[in-house]
């Protein structure tokens, strides 16, 4: 029998669980690609494009959507990719139980997967980023605004997938349908992806409504760093919203996933 | 040292009439394998989860390797392995990937890990099969699996909970063997079954609870000598004359035999002894009260009564 050294392995530990995932989307890649790329693909043709091209919308709408989509999917993929394998884990397949058996905090194997998460929510973000400068011609991105949009998108994904990690341990498997249906609905409308914030000014419900949205604050923050000639909420104020969501949602994630994992 | 100690464990599951596990207390040394013996519902599963970590007690204390589960429950998975009682394996990883990744998340290096898989898989018969998907392993290799990945850490104390409910005849060997090598190599084992002979055939000393509570607790050979009456002596005897009163006579004068708890006339002149003794031991007495009676014996078969005669004799009900 081996001695174990007293040090848990939390560091290994942690990084093999996240390895795992990894490995596990790596052999999965084309499905998740077509699940994060087909709509909002679609969103920016029609909207950004197709529309433009029609005359029924400004020739400068790209320059509004795509920040918006770029937003929207960082977000949603963070949360739908926290959300959906955590119902199907703590149910049928309880497969995530070896994970819980490791020498790893059950805090800690949450933690994961949230980080999870956000990698591919920020994976569904990156991506839209050449797709969306080659569909929407007369969007551009300057080189300099890359890291912060990265940053931003990064901070939309973890706040997306800690809110992920609420509803996948607060729902059951047979409720998780309707939950998205009634949750992520509104979320995708109310949070400015298709429109500034600033300009709700003649809407005040609507505004107040999608000020509520932590949704609203990574459009606006894209928006910031991708086209700052357009009015947008500044830039602090986005970061600073989405940390304090980021953290009061992901510490209740961090508990519903302690309260599912040990009976 | 004791590799596992529980004091007065309780677990009531929120909403649930009754505790599923109910003041149990026992001890189970270094080395030993130790039984958990019940019938469904008895709360074994509840008693391996709560030792393993996956759930926490309403009540009461528990330590594997002397760390308090419910205090330390990282510092406890290091030391304990499991293989549940329903099928957990990562469908999306290889059979070989199950190891290797369940090394991983407990700090074991690359090459340590890749040697010890490669070592798991060939002990466990399972070298072809390695790189293969789950999706079409059949119930007795996948529980070859678990056991391989619960050791591929090492560790002190290995829980089974209910191992070869389930299987086929060959996989049950499989596994049995497995204890006994795993039990050869100094690792703790504790086992639940519903299974009386297979408790009896593994384990050192058996804990039977019902409901929860615990009954009894011994070696299996102990729980069942402890009972009244726990070997047979059945005794075919010929009559030479008026078997009637021939057979009367017989039965007063085994009675009288002071060794002899009961005696049972049983059809075709035979005739069965209970005792607690040894066969040896009171076969004199026996063979004395027969003599003067004009009657010969003509067959003696002895019998030991099983661990589901002492199930009965504890709950009143059969084990299933
Ligand atoms: N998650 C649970 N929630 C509520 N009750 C449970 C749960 N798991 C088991 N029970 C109940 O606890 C009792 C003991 O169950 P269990 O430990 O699974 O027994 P065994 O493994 O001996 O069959 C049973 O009455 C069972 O119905
Ligand atoms: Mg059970």
């Amino acid at each position: 029998m081996t001695i174990l050294d007293e040090r848990p392995p939390t560091a290994r530990a942690f990084t093999a669980i996240l390895g795992r995932d990894l490995v596990v989307t790596g052999r999965e890649l084309p499905s998740f690609l077509a699940q994060v790329l087909l709509q909002p693909l679609f969103m920016l043709f029609v909207f950004g494009k197709l529309l433009a091209d029609l005359g029924y919308v400004g020739r400068g709408f790209g320059n509004i959507l795509l920040p918006g989509i770029i937003a929207l999917n960082a977000f949603i993929g963070g949360l739908q990719n926290t959300a959906l394998p955590l119902t199907l884990d703590f149910s049928f397949s309880r497969e995530i139980e070896d994970r819980l058996l490791s020498p790893l905090p059950t805090r800690l194997v949450a933690m994961e997967k949230i980080v999870f998460g956000t990698i591919r929510g920020v994976v569904a973000g990156v991506v839209m980023i050449p797709l969306g400068l080659v569909i929407l011609p007369d969007t551009v991105l300057a080189p300099a605004s890359l890291l912060p949009a990265l940053a931003v998108m990064a901070l939309g994904a973890f706040v997306g997938s800690a809110v992920g990690m609420v509803v996948g341990t607060a729902v059951s498997p047979r409720g998780i349908n309707v939950v998205f249906t009634v949750v992520l609905t509104p979320l995708m409308f109310t949070g400015a992806t298709q429109f500034p914030w600033p300009s709700l000014d003649r809407l005040p419900w609507f505004q107040i409504v999608c000020a509520v949205n932590p949704l609203t604050y990574v459009s606006e923050g894209m928006r910031a760093v991708m086209v700052p000639q357009i009015p947008h909420l500044p830039l602090w104020l986005c970061l600073l919203v989405l940390a304090v969501a980021g953290a009061v949602a992901a510490e209740a994630g961090m508990r519903g996933f302690g309260r599912r994992a040990v009976d | 040292m004791n590799a596992v100690e529980v004091e007065n464990l309780t677990k009531k599951y929120p909403g649930a009439p009754q505790s599923a596990v109910d003041s149990l207390s026992f001890q189970v040394s270094s080395g030993e394998v130790f039984g958990v013996l019940g019938p469904n519902g008895a709360g074994k599963t509840t008693t391996v989860g709560v030792l393993t970590t996956r759930m926490r007690p309403t009540g009461g204390l528990a330590r594997v390797g002397g760390v308090d589960v419910a205090k330390e429950p990282t510092r406890v998975r290091r030391l304990l392995g499991v293989v549940p009682q329903r099928n957990n394996l990562d469908r999306s990883l290889s059979i070989r990937q199950n190891l290797l990744f369940h090394a991983a998340y407990h700090g074991v290096r690359r090459a340590e890990r890749r040697q010890r898989a490669a070592e798991l898989l060939e002990r466990m018969g399972l070298a072809e099969r390695g790189d293969d998907r789950l999706d079409n392993v059949s119930g007795g290799q996948a529980q070859r699996v678990m056991i391989a990945r619960a050791l591929m850490h090492e560790p002190q104390v290995l829980f089974l909970d209910e191992p070869s409910t389930g299987l086929d005849p060959q996989s049950r060997i499989f596994v049995h063997e497995c204890v006994r090598e795993l039990k050869d190599r100094g690792v703790t084992v504790v086992l639940t079954t519903h299974q009386m002979d297979e408790a009896a055939k593994l384990c050192d000393r058996v804990a039977i609870v019902d409901r929860g509570k615990l009954l009894a607790l011994d070696a299996p050979a102990a729980l069942v000598r402890e009972l009244p009456g726990s070997t047979t002596l059945t005794l075919s005897l010929e009559f030479a004359e008026s078997a009637e009163s021939a057979a009367e006579d017989v039965n007063a004068a085994l009675t009288a035999v002071e060794t002899v708890e009961r005696v049972e006339a049983m059809p075709g002149g035979r005739v069965r002894l209970y005792t607690s003794r040894e066969p040896g031991e009171i076969l004199p007495a026996v063979l004395k009260a027969l003599a003067g009676h004009g009657i010969s014996l003509t067959g003696l078969d002895v019998a030991q009564l099983g661990l589901e005669d002492v199930f009965l004799r504890l709950t009143g009900r059969e084990l299933r």
